[in-house]
């Protein structure tokens, strides 16, 4: 078999994986059960709250902006690219497109490997803060380490596709697929699960605290 | 019961305790196993999808040091929040996560150890009040103050508390309350303030629409407080009581983690409100109290309690708002120090501001107040702990800088732990600023014949 089939057929059974151990890890949390809250609400907390908490916390407390400052900052910029890059790129888009059955406009490439080289580099700046900043390097895990691996290669072998290095496009794109895999079957088991952990985890917080009028 | 070796000075000001530079300490004689095993089954006893969400949920991005009083005072990385509870994380994901039968066949969680948890007793009581403020940052919605709770009756039950909060905690349990505060003696103090003011305080009535209850240390430390609650409520003209098998509204079974204390002690003024007929139950100016009344009384009574509960500055807020109480103007620039478990965590933020524009005084909010204020340092069973003295100290510069910033006449509060807190620190670093109480600051200007 050739190496591109193979690795279509990894990120096939990668894909797999990441769907059941997702799904096993948030059935896993829903099953435990909360006791009955007796309290008198104050206002009406449910799915309405959760919602707002989870559209607030995106924004962040005006209060904290100083103290946001760097994880907003590097944050959002990271993710921005990324989801550019996995969105907007037009050999990925015809991906969706086969996958979804639905397409839409890209951008030029160009602009792909400039976003695609500035994602990176955001990526590097945050592997040096965890690295170096007290609080970050005590509480990091191998998780923290793993996560942040997984996500840079894609990116990496990507933007390798076009400098070619003297191999045959197959080969790069097959090592490029390879790297989608490997953050796939990583997905479910780490902190990149924060993909929908955020919406679980605000809306808890907003269910609860809005109902006792807290602030959230 | 408490093994202590350990002298207490039950006469100082302040509970005090001998060679306070120990590092941990430990109660009863379990072996190190045992502990452990304590530890975590009674940290996962209350275990439900809200903390289990909660522990699946960090992304590790330490920003919630940024806000915590503890960090940001010392940069020690040590008090960020999300740390406090690593040993708590780590049994989680090897007992009891979705995939604990990988994180314990192949180790890559470690099993948690008795040295681990005397270690982090320090994280989670010395230097942790269970503020919340860093709940406000988490960027997944963490509360991670409620984990810090239930880490501590885990903590509780491994017999690894502080010296001086278990005692406390002990005598309110045996005792009824941790100043050793008996029926006869608060009885007594109530006598007193009737006396020494001149005002009608109502005693064990058969019968009364509201319960009002009051803190041991109001009693003990600021027993105008007593008097001040009597001429307010004595002014609406509702029929009231004080009693005295339901009076101490502290809960160090609350703050020091242990459930059934929490329990028995909450059950005490819900079993004499229910005795009474209340319909209203009035807490002190006590921010744990409202907590563990407001928030929790019901989840201890096992349903919805039969009566309101409410924060004695939500009591005067409504009848000033409804017209049943009148104050005099008041003619003083004023701040106001919010108590993190009835603003921040308890939602009664609004109360106290509503009485301040009554009493028209010139208000002064901290920079960075209300809601997101920064804690005094003695909540969450802190100020009892004489080794965490040098800490509080330290995380109290912040609140001197945050008061001093609005240059007001006067400071005012509406718990008396904060208000003690305060008065220590005042002491320490001989402040200008001396804490007074909202509550009393209503009763000096009552309008008397505001019913009327």
């Amino acid at each position: 078999m050739e190496l591109l089939e193979i690795a279509k057929t990894a990120l096939l059974y990668s894909f797999f994986v990441m769907i059941a151990g997702s799904a096993w890890r948030l059935i896993g949390i829903l099953l435990h059960k909360d006791k009955p809250d007796h309290s008198e609400p104050r206002q009406p907390g449910g799915l309405p709250a959760a919602l707002k908490v989870i559209w607030t916390r995106s924004l962040g407390a005006p209060d904290f902006k100083k103290e946001n400052f760097h994880l907003k900052t590097l944050g959002y910029t990271m993710h921005i690219g990324l989801f550019t890059a996995i969105l907007l790129f037009k050999p990925h888009i015809e991906n969706w497109a086969a996958f979804l059955g639905i397409g839409w406009p890209g951008l030029p490439d160009v602009v792909i490997y400039v976003v695609g080289i500035a994602t990176v580099g955001i990526l590097l700046i945050m592997l040096y803060r965890r690295l170096t900043h007290p609080v970050l390097k005590l509480i990091s895990n191998f998780d923290d380490y793993m996560s942040w691996f997984v996500t840079a290669l894609p990116l990496v072998t990507g933007l390798c596709i076009p400098l070619g290095f003297g191999l045959e496009e197959d080969t790069l794109i097959a090592i490029h697929l390879f790297s989608v895999a490997l953050l796939m079957l990583w997905f479910p088991f780490g902190k990149l699960a924060h993909t929908y952990m955020i919406f679980l985890s605000r809306g808890t917080t907003g269910a609860i605290l809005e109902r006792r009028g807290a602030r959230t | 019961m408490s093994t202590t070796e350990h002298e207490f000075d039950l006469e100082s000001e302040r509970l005090s305790v001998k060679k306070p530079e120990v590092r941990f300490d430990k109660q009863g004689d379990m072996s190190d196993d045992e502990r452990v095993e304590q530890a975590m089954t009674h940290f996962s006893k209350d275990f439900g999808r809200t903390a289990a969400t909660y522990l699946e949920s960090c992304i590790h991005c330490g920003v919630c040091a940024e806000v915590c009083q503890y960090y940001v005072q010392t940069g020690d990385p040590k008090y960020t929040p999300i740390w406090k509870l690593e040993p708590f994380k780590q049994a989680y994901k090897r007992e009891s996560s979705p995939f604990s039968w990988l994180f314990k066949t192949f180790n890559l969680k470690k099993k948690v150890t008795a040295e681990q948890l005397e270690e982090w007793q320090h994280l989670l009581y010395d230097s942790c009040t269970v503020c919340g403020r860093c709940s406000l940052i988490c960027p997944m919605g963490i509360d991670i103050a409620s984990l810090v709770s239930q880490a501590r009756h885990g903590m509780f039950k491994a017999g690894l508390i502080p010296h001086e909060l278990h005692a406390v905690a002990e005598r309110a349990e045996v005792d009824g309350s941790p100043l050793g505060v008996t029926p006869q003696v608060f009885e007594d103090r109530l006598e007193w303030m009737e006396d020494e003011h001149e005002v009608d305080i109502n005693i064990d009535e058969d019968e009364a629409d509201v319960l009002v209850v009051m803190s041991s240390i109001e009693i003990q430390k600021y027993p105008d407080a007593m008097a001040a609650t009597a001429k307010i409520l004595n002014a609406t003209g509702e029929s009231w009581t004080f009693r005295t098998d339901g009076f101490e509204a502290t809960n160090f079974g609350l703050l020091s983690g242990n459930l059934d204390w929490q329990r028995d002690i909450s059950m005490r003024i819900i079993d004499a409100a229910v005795k009474v007929g209340a319909k209203t139950l009035v807490l002190p100016e006590c921010g744990h109290a409202y907590m563990a009344l407001r928030w929790m009384g019901g989840n201890m009574y096992g349903k919805p309690l039969p009566f309101k509960v409410l924060h004695i500055t939500e009591y005067i807020a409504d009848a000033l708002n409804s017209g049943r109480l009148k104050v005099e103007k008041v003619d003083k620039s004023v701040t106001f120090h919010d108590p993190c478990q009835v603003s921040r965590r308890g939602g009664a933020t609004r109360a106290p501001r509503d009485i301040l524009d009554h009493l028209g005084v010139d208000f002064r909010e901290m920079p960075k107040g209300g809601d997101y204020n920064w804690c005094c340092g003695g909540g969450g069973g802190v100020v009892t702990i004489h080794r965490a003295d040098e800490l509080r100290y330290k995380v109290f510069e912040l609140k001197m800088e945050q008061v001093e910033e609005t240059e007001a006449e006067e400071l005012l509060s509406s718990c008396s732990n904060c208000r003690q807190n305060f008065d220590d620190c005042q002491r320490h670093f001989e402040w200008q600023y001396k804490m007074g109480s909202l509550l009393e600051l209503v009763a000096d200007n009552l309008v008397e014949e505001a019913r009327d």
